[in-house]
């Protein structure tokens, strides 16, 4: 497992390469990366909690890793100031088969969103404001657990 | 202890961390936002939605009704928005 809180930049190509290098065992990796998106903002700044939010990926991962079965994680998320077209986060599962690392991959993404302690400040051209978490997330998580948010997503 | 603030809780409170001693009847977690909000009407103003305000007790989420004996490092944010 390899989870970094990092300023700079990821390269995918080469976090692909580290987890399947010299392995054989490996039939497939999915990523996931999430971008800047340009919806009227000129850049935002995510802030985020030292210490816990390393160990609270690390806790998810844990936990995909009991439930699918993995050959390698790897979590990066960037803080500080970004623009649009810059990435944010980057997750890639490793495993034999596709359903685990895709499964796995969504699983973290969601726990990401909703359980990390990370903010984001968006810059717009009518002053800086803070992003309101989104119930659409919420239920998303929950849906692993089988929460009232997550039924209700379901129905 | 130790107090952390982070996002908009962090700006209305007007600083990133603080060391504090509460009174022995603050036990909670609840019991701590309702104390805060009695030192100033920065606090006031950063926990006037106390429910909307989560909580970290040594870097592990919990929610309001949480002990707080033996916290080392307690922290105060809203919902995050990472990923």
């Amino acid at each position: 497992m390899t989870v970094r809180i990092q300023r700079d930049d990821f390269d995918l190509g080469a976090e692909i390469a580290s987890l399947t290098q010299g392995r054989a065992n490996i039939g497939a990796v999915a990523t996931f990366t999430g971008i800047c998106r340009d919806d009227g903002i000129a850049a935002m700044t995510l802030e985020h909690y030292p210490g816990m939010a390393e160990a609270e990926i690390a806790r998810h991962v844990g936990e995909a890793e009991k439930r699918w079965p993995l050959l390698g994680v790897t979590v990066i998320h960037r803080y500080g100031r970004l623009t649009p077209g810059e990435n944010i986060v980057l997750v890639v599962t490793a495993s034999s088969h596709r359903e685990a690392a895709f499964a796995a991959a969504e699983f973290l993404m969601d726990y990401l969103k909703t359980r990390a302690p990370f903010w984001k400040k968006e810059e717009r051209r009518d002053g800086a404001g803070w992003v309101e978490a989104r119930q659409i997330d919420a239920a998303a998580a929950e849906r692993w657990t089988g929460g009232r948010a997550g039924r209700e997503a379901a129905e | 202890m130790k107090l952390l603030y982070f996002a908009w809780v962090r700006e209305r409170v007007g600083k990133p961390e603080e060391e504090i001693e509460p009174p022995a009847n603050v036990r909670t977690i609840g019991d701590l936002v309702a104390w805060l909000k009695l030192r100033g009407e920065e606090y006031a103003y950063a926990f006037e939605n106390a429910n909307v305000i989560r909580a970290a007790i040594d870097r592990n989420h919990v929610k309001p009704d949480a002990q707080i004996a033996g916290a080392r490092e307690i922290a105060f944010f809203p919902p995050m928005t990472g990923g």
